[in-house]
Protein backbone atom coordinates (compact mmCIF):
# COMPACT_ATOMS: atom_id res chain seq x y z
CA UNK A 1 0.00 0.00 0.00
CA UNK A 2 1.95 3.01 -1.20
CA UNK A 3 -0.39 5.55 0.45
CA UNK A 4 0.42 4.20 3.87
CA UNK A 5 4.12 4.35 3.21
CA UNK A 6 3.92 8.00 2.24
CA UNK A 7 2.04 8.81 5.41
CA UNK A 8 4.60 7.07 7.53
CA UNK A 9 7.39 9.07 5.91
CA UNK A 10 5.77 12.39 6.50
CA UNK A 11 7.71 14.64 8.89
CA UNK A 12 5.77 15.48 12.07
CA UNK A 13 4.35 19.01 11.95
CA UNK A 14 6.01 19.77 15.27
CA UNK A 15 9.36 19.31 13.51
CA UNK A 16 8.43 20.69 10.12
CA UNK A 17 7.27 24.14 11.27
CA UNK A 18 10.43 25.08 13.20
CA UNK A 19 12.57 23.48 10.48
CA UNK A 20 10.97 25.68 7.83
CA UNK A 21 11.29 28.81 9.96
CA UNK A 22 14.91 27.97 10.66
CA UNK A 23 15.61 27.35 6.98
CA UNK A 24 13.98 30.62 6.00
CA UNK A 25 16.11 32.41 8.57
CA UNK A 26 19.29 30.82 7.19
CA UNK A 27 18.45 31.18 3.52
CA UNK A 28 16.71 34.59 3.33
CA UNK A 29 19.88 36.66 3.92
CA UNK A 30 21.50 34.77 1.03
CA UNK A 31 18.45 35.51 -1.11
CA UNK A 32 18.85 39.17 -0.12
CA UNK A 33 22.44 39.13 -1.38
CA UNK A 34 21.38 37.46 -4.63
CA UNK A 35 18.62 40.00 -5.17
CA UNK A 36 20.99 42.95 -4.66
CA UNK A 37 23.88 41.51 -6.66
CA UNK A 38 24.84 43.56 -9.72
CA UNK A 39 25.21 40.57 -12.04
CA UNK A 40 26.51 42.66 -14.92
CA UNK A 41 29.63 43.41 -12.87
CA UNK A 42 30.43 39.74 -12.40
CA UNK A 43 32.54 39.10 -15.56
CA UNK A 44 34.67 42.20 -14.94
CA UNK A 45 35.27 41.19 -11.31
CA UNK A 46 36.15 37.61 -12.26
CA UNK A 47 38.87 38.91 -14.57
CA UNK A 48 40.51 41.10 -11.91
CA UNK A 49 43.97 39.77 -11.02
CA UNK A 50 43.65 41.04 -7.43
CA UNK A 51 40.39 39.15 -6.93
CA UNK A 52 41.93 35.97 -8.32
CA UNK A 53 44.97 36.40 -6.07
CA UNK A 54 42.70 36.78 -3.03
CA UNK A 55 40.66 33.73 -4.03
CA UNK A 56 43.75 31.62 -4.62
CA UNK A 57 45.23 32.71 -1.29
CA UNK A 58 41.95 31.94 0.51
CA UNK A 59 41.71 28.42 -0.91
CA UNK A 60 45.37 27.68 -0.21
CA UNK A 61 45.43 29.02 3.36
CA UNK A 62 42.09 27.45 4.35
CA UNK A 63 43.30 24.07 3.07
CA UNK A 64 46.64 24.43 4.85
CA UNK A 65 44.82 25.35 8.07
CA UNK A 66 42.60 22.27 7.71
CA UNK A 67 45.64 20.01 7.22
CA UNK A 68 47.29 21.49 10.33
CA UNK A 69 44.03 21.10 12.25
CA UNK A 70 43.82 17.43 11.24
CA UNK A 71 47.45 16.79 12.22
CA UNK A 72 47.08 18.34 15.66
CA UNK A 73 43.31 18.32 16.24
CA UNK A 74 42.64 14.59 15.84
CA UNK A 75 45.23 13.72 18.51
CA UNK A 76 43.71 16.37 20.80
CA UNK A 77 40.26 14.85 20.25
CA UNK A 78 41.62 11.38 21.05
CA UNK A 79 43.23 12.72 24.23
CA UNK A 80 39.96 14.32 25.32
CA UNK A 81 37.80 11.31 24.46
CA UNK A 82 40.04 8.41 25.50
CA UNK A 83 42.68 9.86 27.75
CA UNK A 84 42.27 9.51 31.50
CA UNK A 85 43.94 12.29 33.40
CA UNK A 86 42.97 14.95 35.93
CA UNK A 87 41.77 18.27 34.56
CA UNK A 88 40.40 16.78 31.36
CA UNK A 89 37.18 18.79 31.52
CA UNK A 90 39.14 21.98 32.10
CA UNK A 91 41.28 21.14 29.09
CA UNK A 92 38.16 20.49 27.01
CA UNK A 93 36.80 23.91 27.98
CA UNK A 94 40.11 25.56 27.10
CA UNK A 95 40.13 23.96 23.65
CA UNK A 96 36.83 25.67 22.85
CA UNK A 97 38.10 29.11 23.93
CA UNK A 98 38.78 30.21 20.33
CA UNK A 99 35.10 29.51 19.55
CA UNK A 100 33.97 32.02 22.17
CA UNK A 101 36.78 34.57 21.86
CA UNK A 102 35.94 37.41 19.46
CA UNK A 103 38.28 36.66 16.51
CA UNK A 104 39.80 40.16 16.66
CA UNK A 105 40.86 39.46 20.24
CA UNK A 106 42.21 36.11 19.07
CA UNK A 107 44.33 38.02 16.56
CA UNK A 108 45.71 40.29 19.27
CA UNK A 109 46.43 37.22 21.44
CA UNK A 110 48.35 35.64 18.57
CA UNK A 111 50.35 38.87 18.17
CA UNK A 112 51.23 38.76 21.87
CA UNK A 113 52.72 35.28 21.37
CA UNK A 114 54.03 35.23 17.79
CA UNK A 115 54.42 38.96 17.14
CA UNK A 116 57.78 40.68 16.83
CA UNK A 117 57.77 41.47 20.54
CA UNK A 118 55.69 38.42 21.53
CA UNK A 119 56.74 35.60 23.85
CA UNK A 120 57.88 33.26 21.06
CA UNK A 121 58.00 35.85 18.28
CA UNK A 122 60.67 38.01 19.96
CA UNK A 123 62.97 34.98 20.19
CA UNK A 124 62.35 34.05 16.55
CA UNK A 125 63.04 37.65 15.54
CA UNK A 126 66.30 37.97 17.45
CA UNK A 127 67.59 34.48 16.73
CA UNK A 128 66.55 33.98 13.11
CA UNK A 129 65.41 37.45 12.01
CA UNK A 130 62.03 35.86 11.39
CA UNK A 131 58.78 37.82 11.63
CA UNK A 132 55.51 35.93 11.41
CA UNK A 133 52.90 38.74 11.28
CA UNK A 134 52.09 40.16 7.84
CA UNK A 135 53.05 36.86 6.16
CA UNK A 136 51.00 34.09 4.55
CA UNK A 137 52.10 31.82 7.40
CA UNK A 138 50.35 34.23 9.78
CA UNK A 139 47.13 33.83 7.81
CA UNK A 140 47.36 30.04 8.16
CA UNK A 141 48.09 30.32 11.90
CA UNK A 142 45.16 32.68 12.47
CA UNK A 143 42.81 30.37 10.57
CA UNK A 144 44.08 27.28 12.39
CA UNK A 145 43.60 28.95 15.76
CA UNK A 146 40.01 29.85 15.00
CA UNK A 147 38.92 26.73 13.12
CA UNK A 148 40.72 23.80 14.82
CA UNK A 149 38.22 23.68 17.73
CA UNK A 150 35.44 22.84 15.26
CA UNK A 151 37.39 19.77 14.16
CA UNK A 152 38.30 18.78 17.72
CA UNK A 153 34.70 19.02 18.97
CA UNK A 154 33.37 17.07 16.01
CA UNK A 155 36.00 14.29 16.18
CA UNK A 156 35.71 14.02 19.96
CA UNK A 157 31.95 13.54 19.60
CA UNK A 158 32.53 10.79 17.04
CA UNK A 159 35.10 9.08 19.27
CA UNK A 160 32.72 9.12 22.24
CA UNK A 161 29.97 7.66 20.06
CA UNK A 162 32.21 4.89 18.70
CA UNK A 163 31.98 1.48 20.38
CA UNK A 164 35.16 1.04 22.38
CA UNK A 165 34.73 -2.78 22.36
CA UNK A 166 36.06 -2.97 18.78
CA UNK A 167 39.27 -1.35 19.95
CA UNK A 168 39.45 -3.71 22.91
CA UNK A 169 38.86 -6.72 20.66
CA UNK A 170 41.65 -5.62 18.32
CA UNK A 171 43.95 -5.15 21.30
CA UNK A 172 43.21 -8.64 22.68
CA UNK A 173 43.98 -10.03 19.24
CA UNK A 174 47.46 -8.60 19.56
CA UNK A 175 47.23 -5.28 17.73
CA UNK A 176 49.49 -2.54 19.10
CA UNK A 177 48.05 0.82 20.23
CA UNK A 178 49.09 2.62 17.04
CA UNK A 179 47.65 -0.18 14.88
CA UNK A 180 44.39 -0.07 16.82
CA UNK A 181 44.22 3.68 16.29
CA UNK A 182 44.94 3.66 12.55
CA UNK A 183 43.15 0.42 11.59
CA UNK A 184 40.16 0.39 13.94
CA UNK A 185 39.52 3.76 15.61
CA UNK A 186 40.13 6.08 12.66
CA UNK A 187 38.01 4.14 10.14
CA UNK A 188 35.17 4.01 12.69
CA UNK A 189 35.17 7.78 13.24
CA UNK A 190 35.97 8.69 9.61
CA UNK A 191 32.57 10.37 9.05
CA UNK A 192 33.10 12.53 12.12
CA UNK A 193 36.62 13.45 10.97
CA UNK A 194 35.32 14.38 7.51
CA UNK A 195 32.46 16.44 8.93
CA UNK A 196 34.90 18.17 11.27
CA UNK A 197 37.33 18.85 8.43
CA UNK A 198 34.57 20.36 6.29
CA UNK A 199 33.41 22.57 9.16
CA UNK A 200 37.01 23.55 9.86
CA UNK A 201 37.69 24.40 6.20
CA UNK A 202 34.50 26.42 5.87
CA UNK A 203 35.25 28.38 9.04
CA UNK A 204 38.82 29.02 7.89
CA UNK A 205 37.60 30.20 4.49
CA UNK A 206 35.34 32.80 6.08
CA UNK A 207 37.90 33.86 8.71
CA UNK A 208 38.24 37.62 8.98
CA UNK A 209 38.89 39.14 12.42
CA UNK A 210 41.91 37.15 13.59
CA UNK A 211 43.43 37.26 10.09
CA UNK A 212 43.27 41.03 9.62
CA UNK A 213 44.55 41.62 13.16
CA UNK A 214 47.38 39.09 13.16
CA UNK A 215 48.37 38.93 9.48
CA UNK A 216 47.39 42.42 8.39
CA UNK A 217 46.17 43.14 4.90
CA UNK A 218 48.56 43.01 1.96
CA UNK A 219 47.30 42.06 -1.52
CA UNK A 220 48.68 38.73 -2.70
CA UNK A 221 50.32 37.92 0.62
CA UNK A 222 47.71 38.16 3.38
CA UNK A 223 44.62 39.59 1.70
CA UNK A 224 42.14 36.70 1.68
CA UNK A 225 38.67 36.97 0.16
CA UNK A 226 36.89 38.04 3.37
CA UNK A 227 39.43 40.87 3.77
CA UNK A 228 38.96 41.91 0.14
CA UNK A 229 35.18 41.82 0.67
CA UNK A 230 35.39 43.94 3.81
CA UNK A 231 37.54 46.59 2.15
CA UNK A 232 35.36 46.63 -0.97
CA UNK A 233 32.42 47.21 1.37
CA UNK A 234 34.05 50.48 2.47
CA UNK A 235 34.02 52.01 -0.99
CA UNK A 236 31.81 49.90 -3.26
CA UNK A 237 29.18 47.75 -1.48
CA UNK A 238 27.96 46.20 -4.74
CA UNK A 239 31.44 44.95 -5.55
CA UNK A 240 31.58 43.46 -2.06
CA UNK A 241 28.40 41.50 -2.75
CA UNK A 242 29.81 40.15 -6.02
CA UNK A 243 33.06 39.14 -4.30
CA UNK A 244 31.26 37.34 -1.48
CA UNK A 245 29.04 35.49 -3.95
CA UNK A 246 32.15 34.33 -5.83
CA UNK A 247 33.59 33.02 -2.55
CA UNK A 248 30.29 31.30 -1.72
CA UNK A 249 30.00 29.70 -5.16
CA UNK A 250 33.58 28.40 -5.08
CA UNK A 251 33.18 26.92 -1.60
CA UNK A 252 29.91 25.22 -2.53
CA UNK A 253 31.48 23.76 -5.69
CA UNK A 254 34.51 22.48 -3.75
CA UNK A 255 32.40 20.91 -0.99
CA UNK A 256 29.90 19.37 -3.42
CA UNK A 257 32.60 17.82 -5.60
CA UNK A 258 34.41 16.45 -2.55
CA UNK A 259 31.22 14.90 -1.27
CA UNK A 260 30.73 13.21 -4.63
CA UNK A 261 34.20 11.76 -4.39
CA UNK A 262 33.63 10.47 -0.86
CA UNK A 263 30.33 8.81 -1.65
CA UNK A 264 31.76 7.37 -4.88
CA UNK A 265 34.62 5.79 -2.94
CA UNK A 266 34.07 2.14 -2.09
CA UNK B 1 -4.22 23.84 3.96
CA UNK B 2 -1.53 22.50 6.16
CA UNK B 3 1.18 24.21 4.16
CA UNK B 4 -0.68 27.50 4.47
CA UNK B 5 -1.00 27.12 8.22
CA UNK B 6 2.72 26.38 8.47
CA UNK B 7 3.58 29.47 6.47
CA UNK B 8 1.36 31.61 8.65
CA UNK B 9 3.05 30.18 11.70
CA UNK B 10 6.42 31.00 10.16
CA UNK B 11 5.36 34.56 9.43
CA UNK B 12 4.07 35.01 12.97
CA UNK B 13 7.27 33.67 14.43
CA UNK B 14 9.42 35.94 12.28
CA UNK B 15 7.37 39.09 12.90
CA UNK B 16 9.01 39.97 16.24
CA UNK B 17 12.41 39.43 14.63
CA UNK B 18 11.54 41.95 11.95
CA UNK B 19 10.48 44.44 14.59
CA UNK B 20 13.89 44.53 16.17
CA UNK B 21 16.05 44.99 13.08
CA UNK B 22 16.15 48.78 13.39
CA UNK B 23 19.63 48.80 14.91
CA UNK B 24 20.83 49.76 18.34
CA UNK B 25 19.86 53.41 18.31
CA UNK B 26 16.42 53.95 19.81
CA UNK B 27 15.66 57.32 18.34
CA UNK B 28 12.55 59.43 18.46
CA UNK B 29 12.25 59.82 22.20
CA UNK B 30 11.96 63.43 23.36
CA UNK B 31 15.25 65.10 23.98
CA UNK B 32 17.37 62.23 22.70
CA UNK B 33 19.78 63.10 19.92
CA UNK B 34 21.46 60.29 17.97
CA UNK B 35 24.78 61.29 16.40
CA UNK B 36 26.56 58.99 13.93
CA UNK B 37 30.20 60.08 14.00
CA UNK B 38 33.48 58.84 12.51
CA UNK B 39 35.60 56.71 14.84
CA UNK B 40 38.39 59.30 14.82
CA UNK B 41 35.99 61.73 16.54
CA UNK B 42 35.40 59.45 19.53
CA UNK B 43 37.30 61.43 22.18
CA UNK B 44 36.45 64.92 20.95
CA UNK B 45 32.75 64.29 20.28
CA UNK B 46 32.21 62.52 23.59
CA UNK B 47 33.33 65.71 25.32
CA UNK B 48 31.41 67.99 22.93
CA UNK B 49 28.32 65.86 23.61
CA UNK B 50 28.71 66.37 27.34
CA UNK B 51 29.05 70.13 26.92
CA UNK B 52 26.01 70.20 24.62
CA UNK B 53 23.99 68.27 27.21
CA UNK B 54 25.09 70.68 29.92
CA UNK B 55 23.81 73.60 27.85
CA UNK B 56 20.54 71.90 26.92
CA UNK B 57 18.43 70.83 29.88
CA UNK B 58 16.89 67.36 29.44
CA UNK B 59 18.74 66.58 26.24
CA UNK B 60 20.65 63.34 25.94
CA UNK B 61 23.21 62.85 23.18
CA UNK B 62 23.84 59.28 22.07
CA UNK B 63 26.77 58.46 19.81
CA UNK B 64 27.36 55.70 17.30
CA UNK B 65 31.08 55.81 16.52
CA UNK B 66 32.24 53.68 13.57
CA UNK B 67 34.05 53.90 10.25
CA UNK B 68 32.57 56.67 8.11
CA UNK B 69 31.69 54.30 5.28
CA UNK B 70 29.86 51.91 7.64
CA UNK B 71 27.92 54.86 9.04
CA UNK B 72 27.09 56.18 5.56
CA UNK B 73 25.77 52.74 4.60
CA UNK B 74 23.70 52.52 7.80
CA UNK B 75 22.19 55.96 7.15
CA UNK B 76 21.34 55.30 3.50
CA UNK B 77 19.75 51.99 4.58
CA UNK B 78 17.48 53.93 6.92
CA UNK B 79 19.09 53.85 10.36
CA UNK B 80 17.33 56.39 12.63
CA UNK B 81 20.03 59.03 13.13
CA UNK B 82 19.82 62.79 13.66
CA UNK B 83 23.32 63.93 12.74
CA UNK B 84 26.13 62.51 10.62
CA UNK B 85 29.76 63.58 11.08
CA UNK B 86 32.06 61.99 8.50
CA UNK B 87 35.86 61.74 8.41
CA UNK B 88 35.91 62.56 4.71
CA UNK B 89 33.87 64.25 2.04
CA UNK B 90 33.24 61.21 -0.15
CA UNK B 91 31.19 59.39 2.49
CA UNK B 92 29.19 62.54 3.21
CA UNK B 93 28.66 62.87 -0.55
CA UNK B 94 27.16 59.36 -0.61
CA UNK B 95 24.65 60.36 2.06
CA UNK B 96 23.82 63.63 0.26
CA UNK B 97 23.41 61.82 -3.07
CA UNK B 98 21.01 59.38 -1.41
CA UNK B 99 18.92 62.38 -0.35
CA UNK B 100 19.49 61.81 3.35
CA UNK B 101 21.24 65.16 3.98
CA UNK B 102 21.77 68.57 2.39
CA UNK B 103 24.43 71.28 2.71
CA UNK B 104 27.02 69.75 5.04
CA UNK B 105 29.45 72.09 6.82
CA UNK B 106 33.14 71.37 7.27
CA UNK B 107 33.88 71.64 10.98
CA UNK B 108 37.43 70.29 11.26
CA UNK B 109 40.54 69.26 9.36
CA UNK B 110 42.82 66.36 10.18
CA UNK B 111 46.25 65.69 8.73
CA UNK B 112 48.49 62.67 8.69
CA UNK B 113 51.58 62.27 10.82
CA UNK B 114 54.16 59.50 11.07
CA UNK B 115 53.63 57.86 14.44
CA UNK B 116 56.77 56.26 15.86
CA UNK B 117 57.54 54.54 19.18
CA UNK B 118 58.21 56.95 22.03
CA UNK B 119 61.67 58.49 21.74
CA UNK B 120 61.73 57.88 17.97
CA UNK B 121 64.39 55.10 18.06
CA UNK B 122 64.82 55.05 14.28
CA UNK B 123 65.21 58.83 14.05
CA UNK B 124 62.37 59.32 11.58
CA UNK B 125 62.19 62.96 10.46
CA UNK B 126 60.27 62.69 7.22
CA UNK B 127 58.55 60.35 4.83
CA UNK B 128 61.84 59.38 3.10
CA UNK B 129 63.12 57.94 6.40
CA UNK B 130 60.50 55.20 6.16
CA UNK B 131 62.70 53.46 3.59
CA UNK B 132 63.97 50.23 5.13
CA UNK B 133 61.45 50.33 7.96
CA UNK B 134 58.34 48.22 8.42
CA UNK B 135 55.41 50.59 8.59
CA UNK B 136 51.63 50.33 8.57
CA UNK B 137 49.09 52.49 6.76
CA UNK B 138 45.35 52.44 6.12
CA UNK B 139 43.90 50.78 3.03
CA UNK B 140 43.06 53.13 0.19
CA UNK B 141 39.36 52.31 0.53
CA UNK B 142 39.09 54.13 3.88
CA UNK B 143 39.61 57.91 4.39
CA UNK B 144 42.97 57.73 6.21
CA UNK B 145 44.27 55.41 3.47
CA UNK B 146 43.38 57.79 0.67
CA UNK B 147 45.38 60.45 2.50
CA UNK B 148 48.29 58.05 3.12
CA UNK B 149 48.39 57.04 -0.52
CA UNK B 150 48.65 60.63 -1.69
CA UNK B 151 51.52 61.16 0.76
CA UNK B 152 53.31 58.01 -0.44
CA UNK B 153 52.73 58.60 -4.14
CA UNK B 154 56.01 58.93 -5.99
CA UNK B 155 58.14 57.84 -3.02
CA UNK B 156 58.22 54.18 -4.06
CA UNK B 157 57.51 53.20 -0.46
CA UNK B 158 54.86 50.65 0.52
CA UNK B 159 53.62 49.63 3.96
CA UNK B 160 53.77 46.00 5.14
CA UNK B 161 50.03 46.11 5.77
CA UNK B 162 47.05 48.12 4.56
CA UNK B 163 44.81 48.25 7.63
CA UNK B 164 41.03 48.59 7.58
CA UNK B 165 40.92 51.63 9.87
CA UNK B 166 43.19 54.13 11.57
CA UNK B 167 42.86 52.66 15.07
CA UNK B 168 44.10 49.23 13.98
CA UNK B 169 46.91 50.90 12.02
CA UNK B 170 48.06 52.59 15.23
CA UNK B 171 47.54 49.37 17.19
CA UNK B 172 50.15 47.61 15.01
CA UNK B 173 52.64 50.21 16.21
CA UNK B 174 51.68 50.14 19.89
CA UNK B 175 51.93 46.32 19.84
CA UNK B 176 55.45 46.69 18.46
CA UNK B 177 54.80 44.91 15.17
CA UNK B 178 55.88 47.82 12.98
CA UNK B 179 58.46 50.62 13.31
CA UNK B 180 56.11 53.41 12.20
CA UNK B 181 52.51 54.05 11.21
CA UNK B 182 50.82 56.68 9.06
CA UNK B 183 47.92 57.86 11.20
CA UNK B 184 45.95 61.02 11.86
CA UNK B 185 47.48 63.65 14.08
CA UNK B 186 44.50 63.24 16.42
CA UNK B 187 45.09 59.50 16.87
CA UNK B 188 48.77 60.05 17.60
CA UNK B 189 47.85 62.68 20.22
CA UNK B 190 45.27 60.37 21.81
CA UNK B 191 48.04 57.77 22.23
CA UNK B 192 50.81 60.23 23.19
CA UNK B 193 51.85 58.11 26.17
CA UNK B 194 53.06 55.45 23.79
CA UNK B 195 53.92 57.13 20.51
CA UNK B 196 55.53 60.28 19.17
CA UNK B 197 54.11 62.12 16.17
CA UNK B 198 56.41 63.25 13.37
CA UNK B 199 54.90 65.92 11.14
CA UNK B 200 55.99 65.82 7.51
CA UNK B 201 55.52 68.40 4.75
CA UNK B 202 53.98 65.93 2.27
CA UNK B 203 50.97 65.59 4.57
CA UNK B 204 49.90 69.14 3.71
CA UNK B 205 48.49 67.69 0.51
CA UNK B 206 46.86 64.88 2.46
CA UNK B 207 44.44 66.73 4.69
CA UNK B 208 41.01 65.30 5.40
CA UNK B 209 38.04 67.62 5.78
CA UNK B 210 35.37 66.51 8.26
CA UNK B 211 31.83 67.49 7.20
CA UNK B 212 28.78 67.41 9.46
CA UNK B 213 25.07 67.58 8.55
CA UNK B 214 21.69 67.25 10.21
CA UNK B 215 19.86 64.41 8.48
CA UNK B 216 16.66 64.82 6.47
CA UNK B 217 14.81 62.09 8.33
CA UNK B 218 16.11 63.11 11.74
CA UNK B 219 13.66 62.03 14.46
CA UNK B 220 14.65 65.24 16.27
CA UNK B 221 15.29 67.80 13.48
CA UNK B 222 15.56 71.01 15.56
CA UNK B 223 18.04 69.55 17.99
CA UNK B 224 19.96 67.99 15.08
CA UNK B 225 20.46 71.36 13.38
CA UNK B 226 21.45 72.89 16.70
CA UNK B 227 24.08 70.23 17.36
CA UNK B 228 25.56 70.54 13.86
CA UNK B 229 25.86 74.32 14.33
CA UNK B 230 27.31 73.83 17.82
CA UNK B 231 30.33 71.92 16.45
CA UNK B 232 31.31 75.08 14.53
CA UNK B 233 31.08 77.32 17.60
CA UNK B 234 34.19 78.35 19.57
CA UNK B 235 33.43 76.11 22.52
CA UNK B 236 33.38 72.92 20.45
CA UNK B 237 36.23 74.08 18.22
CA UNK B 238 38.44 74.43 21.31
CA UNK B 239 37.75 70.78 22.19
CA UNK B 240 38.54 69.69 18.63
CA UNK B 241 41.79 71.69 18.60
CA UNK B 242 42.88 70.15 21.88
CA UNK B 243 42.33 66.75 20.30
CA UNK B 244 44.64 67.69 17.43
CA UNK B 245 42.20 68.79 14.75
CA UNK B 246 42.69 72.00 12.82
CA UNK B 247 40.08 74.65 12.21
CA UNK B 248 38.58 74.47 8.78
Amino acid sequence: MPAKRIRRRRVPAALLAPALIGLAFLILPLAGLLARAPWTELPARLAEPEMLAALRLSLFTATAATVLSLLFGVPIAWLLARGEFPGRSVLRALVTVPLVLPPVVGGVALLLVFGRSGIIGAWLYERFDLTIPFSTAAVVLAMTFVSMPFLVVSVEGALRGADIRFEEAAATLGAGRWTVFTRVTLPMVAPGVLAGAVLCWARALGEFGATITFAGNFPGRTQTMPLAVYLALQSDPEAAIVLSLILLAVSVIVLASLRERWTAAP
Amino acid sequence: MRAKATLAAAALALAPLAACTGGGAEAGADGTLTVFAAASLTEAFTEIGERFEAEHEGVQVEFNFAGSSDLAAQITEGAPADVFASADESNMDKVVEAGAATDPDTFALNRLVIAVPEGNPDGVAGIADLAGLDFAACAEEVPCGAAAQSALDGTGLAPVTYEADVKSTLQKLTLGEVDAALVYRTDAIAAEDEVDAVEFPESAGAVNAYPIAALEDAPNPDLAAEFAAYTLADDAQAVLEAAGFQRS
